[in-house]
């Protein structure tokens, strides 16, 4: 059970991270600043594919909230890290960002971090 | 990386972890077991702590997407997966679990990881963009 929530978890974030740095880099520069965070939700309400990755962040928060109410912090956390890896691949593969060797074995080197921490 | 970018990361890093913490404590006083039933995970945020890991979770998901638009994903995520760490180290302190040593090596490796691509560059050239 623990376990099909972390890929709940994960895939969510996964779709919806992507969708959100494809959207995000479409509509410019933000910031954080009282008129900037107005304009930020104006672009979220603008960009469609935006609102479906502001969605699959909604079902990987609910998906987190299960997994934390039965296991430890200390494990929900640096499993759902999984998601890193997968994103890393997906950012190369899709979103064709530069991707070095040192970058690829840092995902590696999480990847079996990941792996002992959720054994 | 430029002082808007580190600043932020590190707003993004705060909230992340409280939020979490708060999220962990709140969701094991919860009394009913989570299902497919959206109504439990609103009736769940009436609890407190609870309620205040989703407000800071939520100001932690706006605080990322700006990082978004200011650096590309693949170096956003390897940073940002400190939070990882930190939420070991704050669920071993605060709320009391126990950490095995398998677990803190899988961290230290996250860690490793994540410092590995850090040097990087933050954002793909626009004359190397294809």
């Amino acid at each position: 059970m623990r376990w099909l929530l972390v890929a709940a978890t994960v895939i969510a974030t996964v779709m919806g991270d992507l969708l959100q740095s494809h959207e995000m880099k479409r509509a410019g520069e933000q910031s954080v600043s009282a008129r900037g965070l107005a304009r930020l939700m104006q672009t979220i309400a603008q960009r469609r594919l935006l609102i479906l990755g502001v969605a699959c962040n909604a079902v990987s928060f609910f998906a987190f909230m299960a997994l934390v109410q039965n296991e430890p912090l200390s494990f929900a956390v640096p499993a759902s890290s999984a998601s890193f890896v997968l994103e890393t691949l997906l950012a190369k593969f899709v979103l064709h960002e530069q991707l070095g060797s040192r970058r690829a074995a840092g995902a590696l080197a999480v990847l079996a971090g990941v792996v002992l921490v959720g054994g | 990386m430029t002082m808007k970018t580190t600043s932020i990361l590190l707003l993004f890093l705060a909230l992340k972890s409280a939020g979490n913490s708060s999220m962990a404590w709140g969701m094991k006083q919860v009394p009913e077991q989570m299902s497919m039933n959206p109504l439990l995970y609103l009736r769940a945020m009436l609890n407190p702590f609870v309620a205040m890991g989703v407000i800071a979770l939520a100001l932690a998901l706006l605080t990322r997407m700006a990082l978004l638009s200011l650096a590309d994903l693949s170096f956003v995520l390897p940073v940002t997966a400190i939070g990882y760490i930190a939420a070991v180290v704050l669920g071993k302190v605060f709320l009391h679990e126990a950490v095995s040593g398998q677990r803190w090596l899988g961290t230290v490796l996250i860690f490793a990881g994540a410092a590995l691509v850090g040097s990087t560059s933050q954002k793909t050239p626009v004359e190397d963009a294809k």
